[in-house]
């Protein structure tokens, strides 16, 4: 099942409320995404804990109805070396 | 802990640096798995491999053993590094190359 890209949007700003969230959706079906995410919580947090914290505003959604979203996560400093 | 859980444990630690994956490094199974192997034989990197489809066991418990959701996913020296968007991004960077380099040695 797919979600849309307005759905994983609001579902991230919900947990992250200062998220800047881009989304692309790669192929065109609904089902394979690209998010870009930038917000102030990332500082200083591994990567790997940045990804869980965004897979968990997903609510478990990410690898079942989500099937394919490439994730980058950027705190605002780090925006403009990019 | 569960005996998924000790299996995949006595896996990290076996192994320096391996790949869980859906399929083998020669025939991946999934775009995202593919990309991983192509990164790590791009670095040259000596790893194992885990096809979680041959066991639905591993497949969800390395889920749970890294809180991650998705597969493949990345252990260098028993710790989990990421999956392939991450890879990526250190590949990009460097940092995966030094992390390989120093596992190696």
């Amino acid at each position: 099942m797919a979600m849309s890209a307005s759905e994983i949007e609001r579902l991230i700003r919900a947990a992250i409320p200062d998220a800047e969230v881009a989304i692309t959706d790669l192929a065109g079906d609904g089902d394979h995404y690209a998010a870009k995410v930038v917000s102030s919580a990332f500082r200083g947090m591994p990567r790997v804990k940045q990804h869980q914290k965004v897979y968990a505003a997903l609510g478990g959604r990410m690898g079942g109805e989500l099937h394919a979203l490439q994730l980058q996560t950027v705190a605002p400093e780090e925006k403009a070396s990019d | 802990m569960t005996e998924a859980k000790e299996r995949i444990d006595g896996i990290v630690h076996k192994n320096d640096i391996v790949l869980f994956m859906k399929g083998t490094a020669l025939f991946p199974q999934c775009g995202f798995s593919s990309r991983a192997v192509a990164i790590l034989e791009r670095l040259g990197a000596d790893y194992e491999t885990v096809d979680v489809l041959q066991d639905p066991e591993i497949r969800q418990g390395i889920k749970e053993y890294s809180d991650w959701p998705t597969i493949p996913q990345l252990y260098v020296k028993g710790e989990f590094v990421g999956g392939s968007d991450i890879m990526m991004e250190m590949f990009e960077n460097g940092e995966l190359q030094q992390l390989v380099g120093a596992a190696a040695e």
